[in-house]
């Protein structure tokens, strides 16, 4: 190994005096260049792209006439070419930046090669063709299909690209759209549970390519059943062993096992099965076919023979294969899970946790994109070979049936892009249907960006008021991040990837299972059930699959590591002893978290010195790491079968302290590589977070995707309906290891304040801050807000289209001030509140066809924005939309400096709204004439809490006196990610501060000094993006609500602020009833009415006649006029029209 | 035994404070925990019982008060005021920082920016820049004012990076002065009117006695307005006006200024061997040194007490106080960091005389 090659270097390491440990920081980079991140998405659709779409094609390749089995078409290939878009009959690339402006979809065919048959041909001889595109597929931006892959920076700059985004997404219909990563039980495994009714339950769910069944054994009164959907009662298990063959009694209870305690829970199911007087396969196959459920019964037209021998091969454990009818490998499956309940009665400690991570499966883009493709691949194919069919019984057979007309493209291009642009997955052959599987990426910030592409949305629905899900499982560690979820409903369900996280895809299993034989494992087909569990051997399972026994498991696994480390199977292939179980689980499926560990001999990192130096000199991959067996991956599952140290042992450890620690170097088989690589991306934004208390940095992982900031270095020509940038944004000071390896130090987030910890003017209560006017008028938390407006000149049926016309700008007082000669408006001008964008008029009929002379109407597209702010309109692009259509789109951009209400956060969940700006001269200062830029209270630390907040105000003052960034990554002290405390004091006193970081200031108002040390550094602070500008809203007259005449509601529409239910009892509770009377009459919806005395109902004024009179009673006698709410004339004349007749009765009139 | 108060005792002075007074009354006590007696004492009969007059009296504060320059260069001065009470020194402080005129880019007419930084970001930016030019021989350009010579400096940038040529940097020094007031024309309200321009000078600045020397340029000739790119370009006029910090920063005089008191440290008691040393090496300014006093015998005392930060590392965990730190309340250690227009101590005759003037403003309309 890599250790042994170089004799010299490691002479020269063992020479070099004791170092501590081996900084291994340097393999994060490495490891994020190729896996981690974003990658897993890419991984997994590159997948899908290379292998899964040829797996489908294969699983579906033949069409076959049903007229004419010569008449007949199968797939040869298919492949996923680079995007492009047919344009006039021409190809041409696509560039995912020009897919955002233009609002197109950045997707690449699918093309295939077919062998075909054209029917009524002389000779029957296949022809060929090769490039048929049978669609289009969305590309993932940064796949292996995607222009951007490969590129370098300078190349991505020229196509519009920013080298930090980290792809993984897909632009659909010009909206950038993520696939969220969906978390599921994992397939295919037993996992004993207890169901709502307290009762032990083994449940698996199965999923072939072919079906997906749910099989589950329950225990009920001590009876033990199945229940399968195709069955409409629990069927009592042995029935189903008696079905599958097994018609001794004695076999049935060796292969669960020979432990008498097992036989005596078998014992009342035996006794059962014998009541029910089924003896042999032949009587149980009839009893069950009785019990098949209508619905399978009908299909097969009513012939219920045989059905039940079907289901038990197609349906009943489908992940078992079944070979020529040989139903051996299922009983031995359901015995084992007869086993495992029976453990479970036996010791509840042998229940499966679902929450367990090992127990999961993530589901990532390119699976999800599967099942979608596959059934329409399906769907397409079946439709072709329909309408060939029907050709064929129509066909006046003058031209040649030809397969290849059939084959409709739009099918799967159309499919794909409506599904990935709204979020609805629906597959009917597998009853899926899910909503919300992709997301718009949000484009807030750049950190919000990469955090939507790690988040993981969980199984459960979010209204379940359960807290096993929710809670923080310690099986999480290092995979999924704990601190990264959000508030309310989804709490804890929504998790987040950890940094250093990779989903694996799914690996060939043949040779797997092959060498699973040769190193060793016997056969289930040559085992007896008598053999099955004898003591000392262990199960083989290789994805939830019985394999056979093995006698010497951990033989077995250590040669299984040993061809991992080497390279000889695939590195996310995983083997864990279960020695509870007496299993031996390989797994090799997708969907698994892992993560890298270094391998360590008794204690002993393999990784020396010289791995690190190579790697620094750019010599070693992380690859070549793992191909030497110096660092591993491990899902959770094998975890359980690795001892973990965080850091390797000190050489220099005295012996006394290496007794107190309560494990033994030498079992110690695993060393992490970093501790801060537990926390996700948007927690590895906070500095010391492991000095803060935990829901704080919660807090901040909500709101850091809410930050201003840069979000890419294309920021400026990208076209998003709303953005918003910081003007001056700023690298943290205190940063964390983190930050650099995501980019945040490239594009902050945020600003780094100089704040005082005191309590100034009372306007600082309840979180507020105080800022320094000279501050703002200097720059800080400066933004700009930018929006898209698009109007798009649209044609009609008749083929009129709208006109857009250069006018007459002379007129003083327009509001055409700032349209361009061509009728649009210019970039640069300042556009205010219903101004006119586009000059343009419509045609006025748009139905009937018209030669010419078409009379066109005035239809300007005006700006709405808010009155008295300048805006600007920065671009303006003119694209054709998807049908062929004009659409012109004004980027509108405001720059805004905060104002008293703008929200503001620290990066530890302190978030807080500016309360006052006051001016410099009023602001305290300190003796080296330093002045705030805020000041916050000091209230806001003893409840939160939030000690990292104040580390983080040293650790910046210490770095800007000494002109050196500080860290403060998670964990990062003994690591050297994070600065001590005591060096930050040091380096303060160095430079003539007080350890404390607590300044002498003078007050800016008398002059005097303050009565206490008042604790100021810098602090990166975070512009939120709510800002009062877009919320303050008051109306005193304003629009109506065309039905009930009240005011409009909301703040979109200038509406009426509501005087509410409760607002009303206050007001009734204090009795000012003329109070009451003007709001909810006189200011909302006043109206008068005619009443008739006599029916009560309401009449009306007949203006030519002035006269009132009743319909109803077909006079104006007894009419009297009064007032009400338009709304309750409304309801009255509803219920009439309803059959529901109110009636007034007035007392005076 | 008669009853005698304490301040009658004999061996009480008259006229004068005991001595704890004197210190609370004088000295600001820095503790290691918080500073105290940080106000003055301000009634005049404060310490009239004992015989001492707190007024203040003009002949004292003329014969007392004192300011001695420490430092002056071209943008900084530092300078001890001696005899004065924190109210007035922060007056100056407050006057210089909001109120003291300067001449700053307040209007720009963009003619063309092609550059990514938006026009308002390049405005606000082009108002932040120092001009070098005397506020004193301008006069604020009212609300219906029309903008002339005597009132407003205007500026032009024109530039534009080649095509196919590298990119560059716009520095202040690119932009260029116009003596003869704006170059643009205002778009005429109708065809048959003279096109005017923006501003309506009666006479070229250049040709006033006051500018012609000294041209009215930038303080700082390398500040960064702006990047450009191949085939982008700027052209725009800027209007520099007259007014005070308090309405925008980028008018305030002063980069800062501000005032620290006067430190004394004071040893309580004989420091000698070890611990002088130890407490020289404390100190990561030398407030300290070390006194030989023959026979090896080495003693602490206060070398220079004016360096003193307020690190408090000198009375930080120590349970016997051995180190008093003071702050004297009526010397002020003033720092005028100008930001250009006018030189520091000029800029303190500026504030004097403002304050000066609000002062006669009050009298005026009190009388």
């Amino acid at each position: 190994m890599g250790a042994e090659d170089d004799p010299s270097a490691s002479l020269k390491t063992l020479a070099a005096p004791v170092k501590s440990a081996v900084d291994k920081f340097q393999l994060l980079p490495a490891f994020l260049k190729v896996r981690g991140l974003v990658k897993q998405h890419i991984d997994s659709f590159n997948y899908f792209i290379n292998h899964d779409i040829k797996k489908i094609m294969k699983a579906n390749d033949r069409l076959v006439c049903r007229y004419d089995p010569d008449l007949c078409l199968r797939y040869t290939n298919i492949y996923v070419e680079e995007p492009s878009v047919d344009m006039d009959f021409s190809v041409e690339k696509l560039t995912p930046h020009l897919c955002r402006l233009s609002d197109r979809t950045y997707a690449a065919p699918i093309k295939v090669d077919i062998e075909y048959t054209k029917g009524n041909q002389a000779n029957k001889k296949p022809e060929i063709k090769r490039g048929l595109v049978i669609g289009r597929l969305p590309i993932m931006l940064r796949s292996c299909r995607c222009v951007l892959s490969g590129k370098d920076e300078a190349e991505l700059a020229k196509l519009g690209e920013c080298p930090l985004d980290p792809g993984g997404y897909f632009i659909v219909k010009g909206t950038e759209k993520v696939i969220l990563i969906q978390e599921q039980l994992s397939k295919n495994r037993i996992i004993i549970d207890t169901d709502s009714k307290g009762r032990v339950t083994a449940s698996v769910t199965s999923s072939t390519h072919e079906t997906k069944s749910k099989t589950v054994f329950f225990i009920d009164k001590d009876k033990i059943y199945l229940q399968l959907n195709q069955f409409i009662k629990p069927i009592p298990i042995m029935v189903i062993m008696r079905a599958m063959g097994m018609e001794s009694d004695q076999e049935i209870v060796q292969m669960v096992g020979r432990d008498p305690r097992y036989g005596t829970l078998l014992l009342p199911s035996l006794q059962e099965c014998a009541s029910e007087r089924i003896y042999t396969q032949q009587q149980a196959l009839e009893y069950l076919d009785g019990k098949v459920g209508s619905a399978n019964s009908a299909r097969s037209g009513n012939r219920k023979e045989g059905l039940a021998r079907a289901i038990l091969l197609d349906v009943f454990l489908a992940n078992v294969p079944v070979n020529q009818g040989n139903f051996r490998p299922k009983c031995i499956y359901a015995s084992v899970m007869l086993r495992r309940m029976m453990d479970a009665i036996l010791n509840a400690d042998t229940f499966d946790d679902k929450d367990y991570v090992g127990n999961k499966r993530l589901e990532l883009s390119g699976q999800l994109i599967s099942l979608l493709f596959e059934d329409l691949f399906k769907s397409m194919n079946s439709f072709a070979l329909e309408l060939l069919n029907r050709a064929y019984e129509h066909a006046s057979r003058s031209s040649p049936l030809d397969f290849v007309h059939y084959i409709k493209q739009d099918y799967i291009t159309n499919g794909l892009e409506k599904s990935i642009a709204t979020g609805n997955w629906d597959v009917k052959r597998f009853k899926m249907h899910r909503k919300g599987v992709s997301q718009v990426l949000s484009r807030l910030s750049f950190i919000g960006a990469l955090g939507s592409m790690t988040r993981i949305s969980p199984q459960f629905e979010k209204t379940r008021k359960v807290s096993g899900p929710r809670a923080l499982q310690p099986s999480q560690w290092g995979m999924l991040c704990p601190c990264d979820t959000p508030e309310g409903e989804a709490c804890g369900l929504t998790k987040n990837l950890a940094l250093m996280t990779h989903v694996t895809t799914d690996e060939e299993e043949g040779p797997l299972i092959s060498l699973c034989h040769s190193l060793g494992v016997q056969d289930l087909a040559l085992l007896s059930a008598e053999e099955l569990h004898a003591p000392g051997s262990f199960l083989v399972i290789f994805n939830g699959l019985i394999l056979g026994k093995h006698r010497q498991p951990q033989r077995f696994a250590n040669a299984m590591r040993k061809l991992r480390r080497s390279g000889k199977i695939g590195e996310f292939v995983s083997i864990f002893v279960n020695e509870k179980q007496h299993c031996v689980y390989v797994a090799s499926d997708g969907g698994r978290v892992c993560r890298p560990l270094v391998i360590a001999d008794k204690g002993i990192s393999r990784i020396k010195e010289h791995h690190m130096k190579e790697l620094r000199d750019g010599v070693r991959s992380f690859d070549d790491f793992l191909r030497d067996g110096l660092v591993e991956y491990l899902d959770v599952n094998e975890e359980n079968n690795a001892l973990i140290a965080l850091y390797e042992y000190e050489n220099d450890k005295d012996d006394s302290e290496k007794e107190k620690d309560d494990v033994k170097r030498s079992s110690i088989t695993h060393i992490e590589i970093e501790p801060f690589t537990i926390l996700g991306v948007c927690a590895g934004l906070i500095p010391y977070p492991h000095h803060n208390q935990s829901p704080r940095n919660t807090y901040q992982c909500a709101m850091g995707k809410q930050a201003m900031g840069n979000i890419g270095y294309n920021q400026l020509s990208r076209a998003d309906t709303l953005l918003y940038l910081l003007v001056y944004p700023q690298r943290p000071l205190l940063t964390t290891k983190t930050i650099e390896l995501v980019g945040y130090d490239k594009l902050g987030g945020g600003q780094n304040a100089t704040v005082a910890v005191m309590s100034y003017s009372g306007y600082d209560i309840e979180d507020a801050i105080v800022m320094n006017k000279s501050s703002l008028d200097r720059g800080f938390g400066r933004c700009i807000a930018m929006k898209k407006y698009t109007v798009v000149k649209e044609t009609y049926s008749n083929g009129t289209s709208d006109a857009i016309v250069r006018s007459n700008k002379e007129k003083v007082g327009s509001n055409m001030q700032i349209l361009d000669d061509d009728g649009i408006a210019a970039p640069g001008e300042i556009v205010r509140n219903h101004d006119v964008l586009v000059n343009k008029f419509t045609p006025r009929n748009t139905r009937d066809r018209v030669s010419r002379d078409i009379d066109y109407k005035e239809a300007p597209s005006k700006y709405k924005g808010p009155e008295g702010e300048t805006t600007v309109i920065d671009r303006v692009i003119l694209s054709s939309d998807t049908n062929d259509k004009l659409s012109i789109k004004f980027i509108v951009r405001h720059t805004r400096r905060p104002e008293v209400g703008d929200k503001f956060s620290s990066r530890h969940g302190q978030k807080g709204v500016c309360g006052t700006i006051v001016q410099q001269e009023d602001f305290p200062f300190s003796e080296r004439g330093i002045c705030p830029d805020l000041i916050m209270n000091p209230h806001g630390f003893p409840s939160r809490m939030t000690i990292g907040k104040m580390i983080e105000l040293l650790g910046g003052k210490a770095g800007v006196s000494c002109g050196r960034f500080h860290y403060g990554s998670a964990f990062g002290e003994p690591s050297g990610h994070a600065d001590k405390v005591e060096d930050i004091s040091y380096t303060l006193v160095k430079h003539g501060f007080s350890y404390s970081g607590k300044d002498f200031i003078y007050s800016g108002i008398t002059g005097y000094p303050l009565q206490a040390y008042i604790f100021m550094g810098p602090i990166y602070y975070q512009k939120l993006k709510h800002m009062v500008l877009d919320k303050m809203h008051a109306r005193a007259k304003g629009p109506r609500v065309m039905l009930t005449r009240q005011p409009t509601e909301g703040r979109s529409r200038d509406g009426g602020l509501r005087l509410g239910e409760m607002e009303r009892d206050c007001l009734i509770a204090y009795g000012a009833s003329m109070m009451i009377f003007e709001r909810l009459m006189l200011s909302s919806d006043p109206y008068q009415v005619q009443v008739c005395r006599q029916c009560g109902l309401l009449g009306y004024y007949n203006h030519k006649l002035k006269a009132a009179f009743c319909s109803m009673c077909k006079n104006g006698d007894n009419i009297s006029t009064m007032k009400l709410p338009y709304a309750c004339k409304l309801l009255f004349q509803e219920l009439q029209s309803m059959n529901v007749v109110p009636r007034l009765k007035l007392t005076e009139a | 035994m008669p009853r005698v108060s304490a301040l009658d005792m004999p061996d009480v002075p008259m006229g004068q404070l005991p001595e704890h007074l004197q210190l609370q009354r004088t000295r600001v006590v820095c503790k290691a925990d918080a500073p105290i007696h940080t106000e003055a004492i301000q009634y005049s009969g404060a310490y009239a019982s004992m015989g001492v007059d707190n007024s203040l009296r003009l002949e004292s504060f003329c014969k007392n008060f004192k300011i001695e320059v420490i430092r002056l260069t071209e943008d900084e001065m530092e300078f001890d005021m001696i005899g004065i009470d924190a109210s007035l020194a922060n007056a100056f402080r407050r006057i210089l920082i909001a109120e003291v005129p300067t001449m700053a880019i307040e209007k720009v007419l963009m003619v063309n920016n092609t550059s990514v930084i938006a026009d308002e970001v390049l405005a606000h930016r082009l108002g932040l820049i120092p001009l070098n030019a005397d506020p004193r021989l301008f006069e604020y350009l009212l609300e219906n004012d029309s903008p002339n010579e005597r009132n407003t400096i205007v500026y032009k940038l024109d530039v534009s990076c080649r095509k196919g040529g590298p990119r560059m940097t716009v520095k202040s020094d690119q932009l260029k002065w116009l003596p003869n007031g704006s170059e643009l024309e205002m778009e005429p309200p109708n065809q048959s009117a003279k096109p005017k321009s923006y501003t309506s000078f009666s006479c070229s600045q250049d040709s006033m006695p006051e500018f012609s020397k000294k041209p009215l340029g930038m303080k700082h000739e390398d500040i960064i307005i702006a990047k450009l790119g191949p085939g982008q370009a700027i052209e725009l006029e800027a209007h520099a006006v007259k007014g005070i910090g308090k309405v925008h920063a980028k008018w305030s005089p002063v980069s800062t200024a501000w005032y620290r008191m006067l430190p004394e440290v004071v040893l309580l008691k004989d420091i000698k061997g070890d611990d002088a040393e130890k407490l020289v090496k404390k100190c990561p300014v030398n407030v300290f040194d070390i006194e030989d006093l023959g026979n090896g015998e080495k003693k602490a005392t206060v070398s220079k007490p004016r360096a003193c930060t307020l690190c408090r590392e000198c009375i930080r965990g120590v349970n016997e106080e051995l180190v008093e730190l003071r702050r004297v309340k009526d010397h002020f250690i003033f720092t005028i960091e100008s930001a250009g227009a006018l030189p520091p101590e000029v800029l303190f005759t500026e504030a004097v005389k403002i304050l000066e003037d609000k002062c006669d403003r009050v009298i005026s309309e009190l009388s």
